[in-house]
């Protein structure tokens, strides 16, 4: 059996994994026993030819059972029938809105007899345009997953509703009496104009009470930035449709973060235009693989530590200070952003210092993108906030036995906060803890009270998409597991305990919508956005100016201009910490759907691993599989090695999410958890060390699955190949021969269908 | 060695060799028999339901449109059974006192559901839909009988893939024009070629090719 690679008329040859590029003994083995029969043959003495047979008898003997008497069905209809539905067939769509971090994307969801089944994007809603991520289309199965917490419980023991809204009562009475001194309100970042409404107005009781914001996939650093740039808090937008150069310092604005379907969207146009001659050119320079790294036109890894300097080598450059760079690729990116002024945008990632955010900001300023491919909005968090800061201050304060109650709104802080901040044993000090979440997770053990959360497909809410606007995050169904929104158990803290997800929404809408309310409101659940309310743009790109002159004008010390070389010590690595493609910061991790999808990048399956480098696995001597551990300052973990080309050398990218301890069937126990090497000091990276234990792990990777076997189904040519002859694509078809096929040939004008995917405009999102 | 067998029974053999052809003849035409009975299909056979509703009273004598119970016929697979609150927006008025419609006011009241009995079954693994049939001009009196003239109903056909291949294949012998779908008795003009009716229908309403029609996955999809 020969596999040879596909050979095309010119352009890169294509591979799917290093041992392919290889050919090693390996890659031929994990072909020959690729299909499904195959592994049936080695497991069970069956064959190909025998389960076949099988598969035909079973058919055969299936048309069988039309020979017998049909048994009695019943049939039930509705008492009162909902308006609207058509039993047996036709579904309902419902406009809602799916919020990850504060951000929401716009849905229509498909319902089924009042039972939702099916995700789709809201064309009218700007973050999706139709347009659906793997969060949103995996959300289905969280609603329905078994392993949701079902039961209200206090100290693991059952308890109604009307109980824990009595002890809230007295618990805030007394806190009341206090001003709130003692109480605390833990919530993830919040863009509901409805809760902070909640939240604001439980504060103006009780003024000394605090409320504190955590994810574990923070974007603090993005927020310090914007700060230190605008002197304010803003909201950077950039309109990828309108850039021509496009270079990401480490965001990874295709699949993930605020608004990436939309970027995706006004990405994809410029790549068709690239046939034209038009389109965009893409810069990537990151610490890690990313999808949106994938798709560059030019790529470069840089370990974190390396990324500043290079970033302030590039301000310098791109102002035309410091003379020419002797770095090739630095070189070619300033030229090209110093030709397209106002045509050409910088995105820094959420994971970046503030600083290379804020030379980010200077450098669109000085090529006055602002206004052009860029928008500058209000923050739609409803209090941007510094918020390891506040989680510090928190912690603190519970040392300082200031806190006697605490009232955690999802967000799963003892198992995603870093480990240098004990956040577990610390919880335990505070008198009143109640914990709501979709599941009885690590937090919720060691809370007092534990309230299954709504759905969000369960409950009333609100949310904001990443330009501002507003969409009411409609129920599709009645909770499931007498859920409970945030909404709900913040009410149990007010005046008025039992206010309903729905009166609150509304009369946060009703004050903001005046004259009219009933059928704006109507409108607004039609069309799944609130109209008027995106963001105006905000006229402040002057004020970035004061970056240029401003501290952060000094760039630190330089280790190296150019990348390449490892640090010192033999064993000493960058640790890189990201949240994981698929189940985020962990919030997804006992999602099925999730869990058996490959990575983007590495395409492994429910587990994560230690990323590294070629040259840095031959220069430590280790293989995939190989279990290592890795260290920082905080401790140490164990995690099996995958070998990712693009990664930056001396470094090692481990993905949080996994290691869950009490996340249920699927999430429990698969992969492992970096929390425990991850530092306060600097969340998205830490120096540390790596060290081969001699022990392997088989990991579960699906790259190799559906190889094309020398069928040339990607083809590929260069763009000005393209122009010459725009039919190559179709110029290697064969038709099939007759004897290729079971079924008699019906002659037809044109194909019935066809699937083709337009390789030029795919980024590989994985949805 | 003496012999075993008599000579008579060599005649024995060979009558039971030819008879064998009959026997399993007759076998085989048994079980045609017996599964296109009334046995099996339950054709003919009046089902036992929670109510005693007459389709011969309302559509019938009444003449209530087929529609307005089942509602979704035109626009899904399933044509729909009304919800007990279509019943009683007749029934709150009329013999609102009535004995036998206590399992009505009953479900209205406690909002559980009357069960049932499905009268017209097909197997699982077919795939059928009113919508596409009712919009091509097959009536429903074509599959279901004279509904209007049963008390209780009955399955009127035989439901078996014999008898959907019948129309599958010449659909122009029972199309009928769309505005004659829900009527009961309908007969073609008088003095028309009822096969050129029915392929004028055919072509008017855009039938899909018999390759179509007749295809496995058709119905079994």
């Amino acid at each position: 059996m020969t596999k040879e690679l596909p050979t095309y008329p010119s352009g890169p040859r294509h591979w799917r994994s290093l041992e392919e590029l290889a050919q090693t003994p390996e890659f031929q083995a994990a072909l020959s026993g690729e299909s499904s029969a195959d592994i049936l043959a080695q497991a069970e003495g069956l064959d190909r030819r025998d389960l076949m047979k099988f598969l035909g008898v079973s058919f055969a003997l299936a048309g069988l059972t039309a020979c017998t008497r049909q048994p009695a069905e019943k049939i039930v209809p509705y008492v009162r029938q909902p308006e609207e539905i058509i039993p047996g067939g036709r579904p309902l769509f419902f406009a809602t809105a799916h919020t990850v971090s504060g951000s929401a994307t716009g849905l229509l969801i498909e319902s089924h007899m009042g039972r939702p089944t099916k995700a789709e994007g809201n064309p009218s809603h700007p973050a999706s345009l139709g347009a659906c991520d793997l969060y949103s289309q995996a959300s289905l199965y969280e609603l329905y997953d078994p392993d949701r917490s079902q039961t209200l419980t206090y100290l693991e023991e059952i308890r109604p509703w009307p109980s824990f809204l009595g002890a809230m009562r007295v618990a805030v009475e007394s806190e009341r009496a206090h001003k709130g001194a003692g109480l605390r309100i833990l919530t993830e970042t919040v863009s509901s104009p409805t809760l902070a409404a909640q939240i604001a107005a439980l504060l103006s009781e009780m003024p000394e009470a605090q409320w504190v914001q955590w994810e574990s996939a923070t974007r603090d650093q993005t927020r310090a930035g914007a700060l230190a740039a605008f002197g304010r808090h803003a909201e950077v937008v950039p309109r990828i449709d309108r850039a021509q150069i496009i270079v990401s310092l480490g965001a990874d604005f295709l699949t993930s973060g605020r608004g990436h379907l939309r970027h995706a969207r006004d990405y994809a146009a410029g790549r068709r235009a690239l046939a034209g001659g038009e389109g965009h050119r893409l810069y990537v320079v990151e610490s890690t693989a990313t999808v949106t790294g994938a798709n560059a036109d030019h790529r470069r890894p840089l370990r974190p530590s390396e990324m500043e300097s290079f970033v302030h080598a590039l301000a310098a450059a791109v102002g035309g200070s410091g003379g020419s760079p002797s770095d090739p690729f630095l070189a070619a990116v300033a030229a090209d952003l110093r030709s397209h002024r106002g045509r050409s945008v910088v995105l820094a990632g959420d994971a970046e210092p503030p600083a290379v955010h804020a030379l980010a900001h200077h450098i669109n300023s000085v090529l006055g993108n602002f206004g052009e491919t860029i928008a500058v909005i209000d923050p739609i968090e409803a209090r941007p906030a510094d918020q390891l800061g506040e989680l510090r201050t928190l912690l603190a304060d519970i040392d300082a036995g200031k806190v006697s109650t605490l009232v955690i709104l999802g967000g799963n802080p003892v198992y995603d906060a870093p480990g240098d901040l004990r956040f577990a044993e610390r919880l335990e000090k505070i008198k009143l803890r109640v914990h709501q979440s979709l599941y009885a997770d690590e937090t919720s053990r060691l809370c007092h009270w534990h309230i299954p959360a709504a759905h969000y497909l369960e409950g009333w809410s609100d949310a904001r998409a990443f330009d501002g606007t507003a969409s009411i995050v409609q129920p599709l169904i009645a909770p499931l597991y007498d859920g409970h929104s945030a909404h709900e158990v913040l009410a149990a803290l007010s005046q008025n305990p039992e206010k309903s997800g729905y009166e609150l929404v509304r009369a946060t809408w009703q004050a903001r919508m005046g004259r009219d309310f009933e059928s704006q409101w109507r409108q607004a659940l039609h069309d799944g956005v609130i109209a008027g309310t995106a963001f105006e743009p905000r006229n402040i790109a002057a004020a970035s100016a004061s970056v240029a002159e401003g501290g952060l004008g000094q760039a630190p010390a330089r280790r190296s201009e150019t990348s390449g070389r490892s640090p010192d010590a033999s064993d000493a690595i960058e640790i890189v910490f990201r949240p994981d493609a698929k189940v985020y910061d962990g919030r997804f991790a006992n999602n099925g759907w999730l869990q058996e999808l490959g990575h983007p990048i590495t395409r492994l399956t429910w587990d994560n691993a230690a990323l590294v480098s070629i040259a840095t696995a031959q220069r430590l001597d280790l293989r995939k599989e190989d279990v290592v551990e890795i260290s920082s300052g905080n401790g140490k973990v164990l995690a099996p090695v995958w070998i990712e080309p693009g990664l930056p050398d001396g470094s090692v990218t481990v993905h949080l999410g996994y290691g869950r301890r009490r996340a249920g069937h699927f999430g429990t126990g698969s992969g492992f958890d970096a929390a425990p090497i991850r530092s306060s000091g600097n969340l998205w990276w830490a120096a540390g060390q790596i060290r081969k234990t001699g022990d392997r792990r088989e990991l579960s990777c699906v790259q190799l699955h559906q190889n094309m076997e020398g069928r040339e189904i990607v083809r590929a040519a260069t763009a000005a190949e393209f122009r010459k002859n725009p039919s190559f694509v179709h110029e290697h078809e064969k038709e099939p021969g007759a004897e290729e096929t079971l079924y008699p040939l019906i002659p037809s004008d044109t194909y019935a269908w066809s699937l083709s995917i337009d390789l030029t405009s795919c980024i590989g999102c994985n949805a | 060695m003496p012999q075993i067998f008599h000579r008579s029974t060599n005649t024995i053999s060979r009558v039971s060799i030819f008879g064998a052809v009959f026997v399993f003849a007759f076998l085989g035409w048994l079980f045609y028999v017996l599964e296109a009975s009334p046995y099996t299909t339950q054709q003919n056979v009046a089902r036992e339901q929670p109510v005693q509703f007459s389709h011969a009273h309302h559509a019938g004598a009444i003449g209530i449109d087929c529609r307005y119970c089942h509602t979704s016929v035109e626009k899904a697979a399933f044509a729909g059974i009304p919800p007990i609150k279509t019943c009683m927006n007749c029934h709150s008025q009329i013999w609102a006192q009535s004995p036998y419609l206590e399992p009505v006011r009953e479900s209205f009241r406690t909002g559980r559901s009357l069960e049932w009995t499905r009268v017209n079954d097909l197997p699982d693994f077919v795939y059928f839909n009113h919508s596409i049939h009712v919009n091509k001009g097959v009536g429903c009196e074509t599959c279901h009988g004279r509904v209007d003239k049963m008390p209780l109903v009955f399955q009127a056909a035989r439901l078996q893939m014999g008898w959907c291949l019948e129309c599958h294949r010449h659909p122009e012998r029972f199309l009928r024009p769309r505005e004659a779908v829900f009527t009961m008795g309908w007969e073609p003009p008088e003095g028309v070629d009822r096969e050129e009716y029915g392929l004028n229908l055919a072509k008017q309403y855009g039938l899909r090719s018999k390759a179509v029609l007749e295809s496995c996955s058709t119905c079994h999809r």
